[in-house]
């Protein structure tokens, strides 16, 4: 175990390093191009055996993975906001082709109008692709989790995306404990699927399948995608053994007798830890669920977290226009069917980087306490007039 | 009896039970280009009309593993298989990308470009059939001057030459860029093993006429390929290293005319002088162009080239 002081893109490059994979491929896109810039010093100087691909556009990034993939490698690529979009379709191709890529994505809102700054809207918009995807609050977990994020892929044949918010964590520096190879290759077997391209057995990959035989195929990704929830329980329990370190798919903080739950994900998880703290030291009845895992969606975990508490308030740095916060609208799904459903307060902020401080969240929180019922379906928390 | 020396290899790579239609150039083109890739070989396949020959899942024609990518990714995916073959150690089974003139031409042109600037080493072959057959008919950057399609309807043909892809390849400065078709098997599979024992990026524009977007008989496929080449609208060259061009076939030039009559893409042409004037200087000046690039000149005494044989 070295530990070394990392910004979020070099923690990432670490754990692409540290998981050997073998084909990285790339566009340029700030704030995620450190990730690919200290990957490709890796491959140049030979502390990673693997090639670099300098492709001339996002969509191309994902193609050479998915080939690379297909071909029986482990391939990765990070990108962020305009380049995750610029992937969609083949986000969606990679997923029917059951191709266990890891991508990392660096949290940033879409323009128009240009925007650099921490938002979920890019990954979030691309729920229904079928990624897995995971959301991280410090750099050590944006490391974990990306080799968790191999694990979990290979084993249930779908592409996972980690994503981290943009400077909050991509470009801020934290003392980042990097397990040794050997460990990790003891965590992390080689990726060997018992399908890829080979001349020594002729078969084509994503060949037409008409209304007989597509269904069956969606379905199986499905049941693949709800499946990696106990896989990704399984992984990070393992991960936990060997390296000393958990990172629950939904984690709860101060829960067990708390009235008030506020759920959060991201760097927001971090903040809130010391409101929750300041709240628990006046005695208050408070406590905190992060959601880690968002695809697939854990709704026993979720619904276990925050079923106790007498109101539950969410925080989206993201939003569905004309629907609402996008992880509250998850929340309120898991929660319909519950008996005893405590009211939900969908509350929005952070968009475009805005900062979500300490006193937002405290804000937040009073709100919750001092209202009866959500006054509204969504609440936007700190617009000016 | 006198005896026919026929140079090309009589094994089959591709099977039988394709999903071509009757004539399909395309599905020919692979036939013969698969007569010199060989077994060792794994196919890229961006949205085409071989997305759809290919036969349905789990059925597959063509002989040799193949990779379904999307549309603009053809030469992306192929470097992305090319880097994990390298990195398993097999250096030596060829990676080609086979793509239709849509993918190619327009929406993969900026991969293609790319790959080609990075000198991926993989062999792209452009089947033509000069526009989006497998969606209809729709005009592509391919379409020549003058042709009819769904999107050039008979009021307003096609007005805009069809770009100069090999042209393009050839100012990347790739190893080996090449036009070959049909009509000309020995120069399609010369110029494919040729591109074989060269490492780099290697590019061919195949010429593949379709008989329904061409509105032609599916039985004078052949014909049309090689009156392109004869009425100078498809020369068969190759460019090596983006500078030493060489024309590899040349059959007495034939009228244009003969060339244009009778595909019913062209029909309106022949009744429009103006129109057709246009089209023949289009063509004129193309070929006054690669007069002036070609090496030996076109019209010094004709050299003999080992897979100079129609």
């Amino acid at each position: 175990m070295t530990t070394k002081v990392l910004e979020g893109t070099h923690a990432i490059s670490w754990a692409v390093q540290r998981s050997r994979a073998a084909v990285i491929a790339a566009y340029p896109i700030t704030p995620s191009s450190g990730v690919v810039e200290l990957l490709a010093e890796m491959c140049a100087d030979g502390r990673l055996d693997a090639r670099f691909v300098a492709v001339e556009s996002e969509h191309s990034a994902l193609a050479t993975c998915a080939g690379a993939s297909q071909t029986g490698m482990r391939a990765f690529t990070a990108t962020s906001s305009h380049g995750l979009l610029y992937m969609h379709e083949m986000l969606h191709w990679c997923v029917g082709a059951r191709l266990p890529i890891v991508l990392a994505n660096v949290n940033r809102a879409v323009g128009s109008p240009w925007n650099i700054f921490a938002d979920q809207n890019d990954s979030l918009s691309q729920r229904d692709t079928g990624w897995l995807q995971y959301y991280c609050e410090d750099n050590q977990e944006v490391l974990d989790t990306i080799i968790q994020a191999y694990k979990v892929a290979e084993r249930v044949l779908l592409p996972a995306m980690v994503c981290l918010d943009a400077f909050f964590l991509s470009h801020t520096s934290e003392p980042v404990s990097i397990p040794e190879p050997h460990e990790v290759d003891a965590y992390l077997p080689p990726f060997a699927p018992d399908y890829f391209l080979s001349p020594d057995e002729p078969h084509a990959f994503g060949g037409l399948s008409a209304a007989d035989g597509y269904m069956e195929l969606r379905a199986r990704i499905d049941a693949a995608m709800r499946h990696a929830e106990q896989v990704a329980e399984e992984a990070d329990e393992e991960f936990g053994r060997l390296f000393g370190r958990r990172h629950p798919l939904v984690e709860t903080y101060k829960t067990d007798d708390a009235d008030i739950v506020l759920v959060a994900s991201g760097t927001v998880a971090g903040t809130a830890r010391e409101v929750i703290d300041a709240r628990r030291a006046r005695g208050e009845r408070v406590g905190l669920v992060k959601i880690h895992l968002f695809r697939p969606f854990p709704f026993t975990p979720i619904r276990r977290a925050v079923s106790g508490a007498k109101k539950i308030a969410i925080i989206d740095r993201n939003v569905s226009f004309g629907h609402g916060g996008i992880m509250a609208s998850e929340l309120r799904s898991a929660m319909c069917a519950h008996p005893l459903a405590p009211p939900i307060f969908s509350f929005i902020a952070g968009l475009g980087g805005r900062d979500i401080t300490p006193q937002t969240i405290d804000d937040v929180v009073a709100h919750t306490i001092q209202q009866e019922q959500p006054e509204a379906d969504t609440l936007w928390v700190g617009l000016k007039e | 009896m006198a005896t026919v020396n026929y140079a090309i290899p009589s094994d089959e790579v591709m099977s039988p039970g394709h999903l071509g239609c009757a004539g399909c150039g395309a599905t020919l083109s692979m036939r013969l280009a698969l007569k010199a890739l060989g077994r060792d070989t794994v196919l890229v396949v961006p949205a085409c009309c071989w997305s759809v020959i290919d036969g349905p899942a789990p059925y597959s024609a063509a002989g040799v593993p193949l990779m379904h990518t999307p549309f603009a990714s053809a030469a992306a995916a192929a470097s992305g298989v090319r880097a994990a073959l390298d990195l398993k150690g097999d250096t030596k089974t060829t990676v080609c990308a086979w793509a239709g003139d849509g993918g190619t031409f327009d929406i993969g042109i900026q991969a293609l470009s790319a790959a080609a600037e990075r000198n991926e080493n993989i062999l792209y072959i452009c089947y033509d059939n000069e526009a989006y057959m497998n969606t209809g008919v729709q005009r592509s950057s391919a379409t020549p001057l003058g042709a009819w399609t769904t999107t050039t309807p008979a009021k307003h043909v096609k007005d805009r030459p069809k770009k100069d892809l090999l042209a393009i390849m050839a100012a990347h400065g790739i190893p080996y860029a090449a036009t070959a078709t049909v009509a000309y098997p020995d120069d399609l599979l010369a110029k494919i093993r040729k591109a074989l024992a060269i490492h780099g990026t290697r590019f061919i524009h195949l010429l593949a006429p379709c008989p329904p977007g061409w509105k032609i008989a599916s039985e004078d496929v052949i014909r049309y390929a090689r009156l392109a080449v004869a009425s100078r609208v498809f020369p068969l060259v190759e460019v090596e290293d983006g500078r030493t061009w060489r024309m590899t076939v040349r059959p007495d030039p034939v009228p244009l005319e003969d060339y244009l009559r009778d595909q019913g893409r062209f029909r309106n042409l022949l009744n429009d002088a103006d129109a057709l004037e246009r089209v023949r200087r289009s063509i004129d000046d193309r070929w006054t162009r690669l007069e002036r690039t070609v090496r030996p000149p076109v019209d010094s005494p004709r050299t003999t080239h080992a897979h100079d044989s129609q």
